[in-house]
Formats: structure tokens, sequence, C-alpha cells
């Protein structure tokens, strides 16, 4: 259901478990859907003795992609027109992540409603994952 | 990274970008459900137009054929000297979605680089940002997407706190 701006307020939000007990699995799948063949991320072997991480992690566009799903979930399937983030920590298999939108303000662009979100990813420990912004057409 | 990219849009290619964000909603897969939406059919994820590497002929995240890989075989790395890559990490993605993507869009790809700028960190020592500037028209040259991406490369692995 798109948002309407008659019942949103600057401070409501909306949030969802979007993954739990990521798995390594997971990562596979996101590699060979995005391409992003990183080794880093599908690859233990490499990743501890090579490029001395404790361990695979998520490439930062999966947990992107999950903060996605909450987004399009709370404003509806094609209704965002902007969506950003920076990567703040890695995420690893085992972790479970919530994402959270804020509304930030509600506002007209061009004629058409729009809202403007904050965007944050916690993982089960409360540290911060990603955060951003995003905007989406709302009804009046 | 090659310069410019055909970029063709996929169902099945949605689909299984979907999964691997593990997000089942039916406007990623199902064109009965999607045709009956707002969206009038299926539309690709918000995150999915980075999936254009699969399309990067150069793509250097991509084993080919007959190259030497940076990452295991026989070995932790399949290099003998460090990966070109190593230390290499997404810091920021932003993307403006000027309209939807859906399957049968034939997206041509260009992509700019942005600016540079250091830092330095405690947890990983000095950083060497760069930007990138992706610019995604359709056939009649209409841009759909404009994408924003900068990338780190560390001077040591990230410390974990």
């Amino acid at each position: 259901m798109p948002l309407s701006a008659k019942k949103l307020k600057v401070g409501d939000t909306h949030e969802e478990i979007v993954v739990d007990d990521l798995t390594r699995t997971q990562l596979v799948m996101y590699a060979g859907a995005s391409g992003d063949y990183n080794p880093l991320h599908t690859d233990d072997l490499y990743t501890r003795e090579v490029a001395g991480y404790p361990g695979v992690f998520a490439h930062g566009m999966l947990s992107m992609g999950m903060t996605g799903k909450m987004l399009t979930n709370y404003v509806g399937d094609g209704r965002l027109t902007k969506y950003g983030v920076r990567f703040t920590n890695q995420v690893w298999p085992g972790d479970t992540l919530t994402a959270k939108a804020t509304v930030t303000a509600i506002r007209e662009d061009s004629g058409q409603q729009v809202v403007d979100l904050a965007v944050e990813t916690v993982n089960q420990d409360g540290k911060t994952v990603l955060t951003g912004s995003a905007t989406a057409r709302i009804d009046p | 990274m090659s310069d410019e990219i055909k970029f063709p849009v996929e169902a099945t290619h949605i689909l299984m970008f979907a999964r691997a964000v593990g997000d089942d909603n039916p406007i990623y897969r199902d064109a009965e459900y999607a045709a009956r939406s707002e969206a009038g059919g299926i539309i690709a994820p918000p995150t999915f137009p980075r999936a254009v590497s699969q399309f990067d002929p150069t793509y250097p995240m991509r084993p080919k054929p007959g190259q030497k890989w940076f990452g295991s075989g026989k070995n932790p790395t399949g290099l003998d000297g460090p990966a070109p890559t190593s230390g290499g990490l997404h810091a920021e993605q932003h993307f403006e979605y000027h309209r939807q993507l859906r399957p049968g869009d034939v997206l041509t790809v260009t992509i700019k680089d942005g600016a540079t700028w250091e830092k330095e960190s405690k947890r990983a020592g000095k950083l060497l940002f760069q930007e990138r500037i992706q610019e995604y028209r359709d056939e009649e040259g209409e841009l759909v997407i404009t994408a924003r991406a900068v990338s780190v490369k560390t001077e040591r692995p990230v410390e974990q706190s």
C-alpha cells in the first residue's frame, strides 16, 4: 500500500528484520546474481590467509539490497526515487540485521508529494552497519 | 572496468537477484501479479542496477578462463604477488531512479571517474577514496538511473572492534 501524506508525520518509523542468521550460502547467491565474485565474500581461505580478515563477509551491496527490501515494503513497489547509503561496518555470516526508516520530511517536489527517509541498519549487537537516506513518491 | 556497457535487463536475472537479497515480493517474479499491481508489470529491485557487472567484459571481480585468479585453489591465492584489487572495499552507493527498470530494457551504461580523496583512519590506516558516476540510459537515450559509487582502498585490513 502506498503511503499517504495525510497519514504520515515527521518522526514516523518502520523497521524490519531483513536477515536472521545470515548464511554463507546467501553470500554465494548474491555473488552469482550480482556478478561480484570478489573472493572476500565467498572464499574463506583467501580471506583469512591473504586478505587478513577473520573470514568471509557480506558484500556491502547485499546489506544495501536487504535494507532496500524494508524500504520497498514500506513505501510500495516502484515508488523510490532516490536511495543512497554509506557502509559503516562489515556484516558477517551469522549476523541478524534490522533495517529502519525514519520520516525526516514530507514535501512537494515538482507537483508530486514525496517523503524523505533516514535509513539505518544495525546488527544483533546494535552496531550500525549502514546509514543512508531515501526519497519516495507518496499519495496526497 | 569498461567505459560503456550494454545491459539487457532480463526477468530471470531479476528473479535470481531478488532471491539473493532475500526478497520474496512477487513483483519481482510473478508476471500476472505484477500486471495487476500499480507498477503494471515486473520491475527490478532497487539495488539491481549494480548487477550490470555481469555484462562488463573487463570486470575485475569475475574469474576469466585462462587467466590467473586471486582467490584460492591449490594455494590461498592463485597469484604470485598481491592481488591488484586487494584492500578495496565499497564505501558508498547512491541511486537516483528516473523510472523503474523492467525486463526487456536494454540499457547503455556509461562510467566516469569522479573525485578522489584521502582520509586517515584509526581502524584501517590511510584510506584512498575513488568516486565513480554511472549513467544508465534506455534505447531512446532517456536517462533511467544515475548511480554514484565510492570505493575505498585501505592501507591495512579494517580492525574489528
